[in-house]
């Protein structure tokens, strides 16, 4: 019972989904934008989820004073914060007033877009060091590996004189021509990967999302 | 606490402290909530700072922002999703009662002629997100399977054929360029020969590399057939054409990340130092 019923619904719901893109009728697509409107009022449901499990662990490490506990207060301070501008302080608790509220822009815009754009421009200094290592030209795949790296990062220099307009269009060709044709073949083995696996969990052979009991 | 980390924390107070207080001096004529302007400018060169500490090694900078980042950007979602999803979304087209309550306009029923109304249809979603919430109970967890089972059955449908379509039938069809592009004969082929991007030439080049780089890239992941003779020469191939787009895709996503770096260097010496002009 506790499993059946799972893959059951699957089942009926994944052939449904199938069947509903063959049929060129309204009522169709009408119940295919509903199940996508369910389908997001139920994440909702799934993120509160997290939330409660983010202040479940939080609340742990504090309690039981668990290594660098220290860190889980400001992580519960930064998200009760931003909970209470998200809803105006509780001024404003029935209108979507919050997501204009004055501290609730600063916290997105001084906190939440600094510490974001700051952690993928790290991966600059990372990526530069993995190459260095990595980018040696011993062998013909390790030069066309090197060639075409160097060809798109060095496109847009300005330093390079008359030979710029000639690198940017080779780095033009790169990612439209070769790049596009090994990305294609990527994408196709995607394709028919996702295709295997929808039709496994839709046939009951994939069930690691009902857990293990 | 070491007496090191106590004197280091300080500094770091007293740095902030001057820093927010010769902010807000330098933004009093332009704005009128200039202190805390200034406050929040330094916050965010603090935090730009501490992420970048960790170039150095892991330390209670990093970690405090890293920490702080988690909270807020949860937060942040959640109450992105309740104004958009559960407020605009979902409460009008459930009562008016509700509407009014939050003061969002009443939907009527826009598929009516159907057969659910409206109102029971988006009942039926809160209550698969009720039954959602009955994992954090330890007795009837196992029913937060079925809300689990209605997605996963309803996105693996919707997938297979988006990607049957998308990433397959429509990869395949345009692989299939014509190889022989405006051909006119072999003469007038080399008459009109040039190199410009748009030519006859550099189109036809362009088109033979994406068929045979695909079918080659293809031969090269295909694993049931050991790669000898034509076939380990098409996927020799195939993993040139590879190796040339991790290449490309490896500078594409450096000269992403420079340019994010470039911003937050930009933010750093002209929006909070005043270097730059």
């Amino acid at each position: 019972m506790k499993r059946q019923i799972p893959l059951l619904l699957v089942l009926v719901f994944g052939i449904f989904m199938i069947f509903q893109y063959f049929v060129p009728h309204e009522s169709s697509e009408w119940i295919y934008e509903f199940f996508l409107d369910w389908i997001y009022i139920i994440g909702i449901f799934a993120l509160a989820l997290g939330i409660w499990s983010l202040i479940r662990v939080s609340y742990d490490k504090i309690k039981y004073k668990k290594p660098n506990w220290q860190y889980a207060v400001i992580t519960l301070a930064g998200l009760f914060a931003m909970i209470l501008f998200g809803f105006d302080y509780g001024r404003h608790f029935f209108s979507a007033e919050g997501l204009s509220n004055y501290m609730f822009r600063a916290f997105f815009d001084y906190i939440l877009i600094p510490i974001q754009a700051t952690m993928f421009s790290l991966l600059a200094f990372f990526i530069a060091s993995a190459a260095y290592r990595a980018f040696r030209a011993r062998s013909l795949l390790a030069t066309l590996l090197l060639v075409s790296a160097l060809v798109v990062m060095l496109r847009f220099n300005p330093y390079f004189g008359p030979i710029g307009p000639y690198l940017e269009q080779t780095a033009s060709w790169l990612l439209n021509v070769p790049n596009l044709a090994a990305k294609r073949a990527i994408i196709i083995g995607i394709g028919l990967g996702m295709v295997a696996t929808a039709l496994k969990v839709i046939l009951g052979i994939e069930r690691a999302y009902l857990g293990k009991d | 606490m070491s007496r090191t980390m106590i004197i280091l924390l300080a500094l770091v107070a007293i740095v902030f402290a001057v820093s927010w207080a010769a902010k807000s001096a330098s933004l009093d004529d332009q704005y009128d909530d200039y202190i805390s302007r200034g406050f929040l400018i330094t916050l965010a060169a603090f935090l730009t700072l501490s992420i970048l500490s960790f170039l150095y090694k892991d330390n209670p900078f990093y970690k405090f922002a890293e920490h702080l980042f988690v909270g807020v950007s949860a937060a942040y979602w959640m109450s992105l999703g309740f104004w958009s999803t559960i407020v605009g979304n979902l409460i009008p087209r459930l009562s008016v009662t509700l509407s009014a309550f939050f003061k969002v306009p009443h939907i009527e029923d826009e598929y009516a002629l159907y057969i659910l109304p409206d109102k029971v249809s988006y009942f039926i979603p809160v209550v698969l997100g009720i039954l959602l919430l009955m994992r954090l109970s330890k007795k009837a967890g196992w029913i937060s399977s079925w809300p689990l089972a209605f997605i996963v059955g309803t996105t693996a449908g919707l997938n297979l054929v988006r990607y049957l379509r998308s990433d397959f039938i429509e990869q395949v069809s345009s692989t299939f360029v014509p190889l022989l592009v405006d051909w006119q004969g072999t003469g007038r082929f080399f008459s009109d020969f040039n190199l410009y991007a748009y030519g006859q030439f550099v189109t036809m080049l362009g088109n033979w590399v994406i068929f045979i780089g695909v079918l080659c890239g293809l031969v090269y992941f295909f694993f049931s057939k050991e790669h000898k003779g034509i076939f380990g020469g098409a996927s020799r191939v195939g993993i040139w054409v590879l190796m040339i787009t991790f290449g490309a895709s490896f500078g594409y996503t450096v000269m992403g990340r420079i340019s994010l770096l470039v911003g937050r260097l930009t933010f750093l010496f002209h929006d909070w130092l005043e270097l730059i002009g």
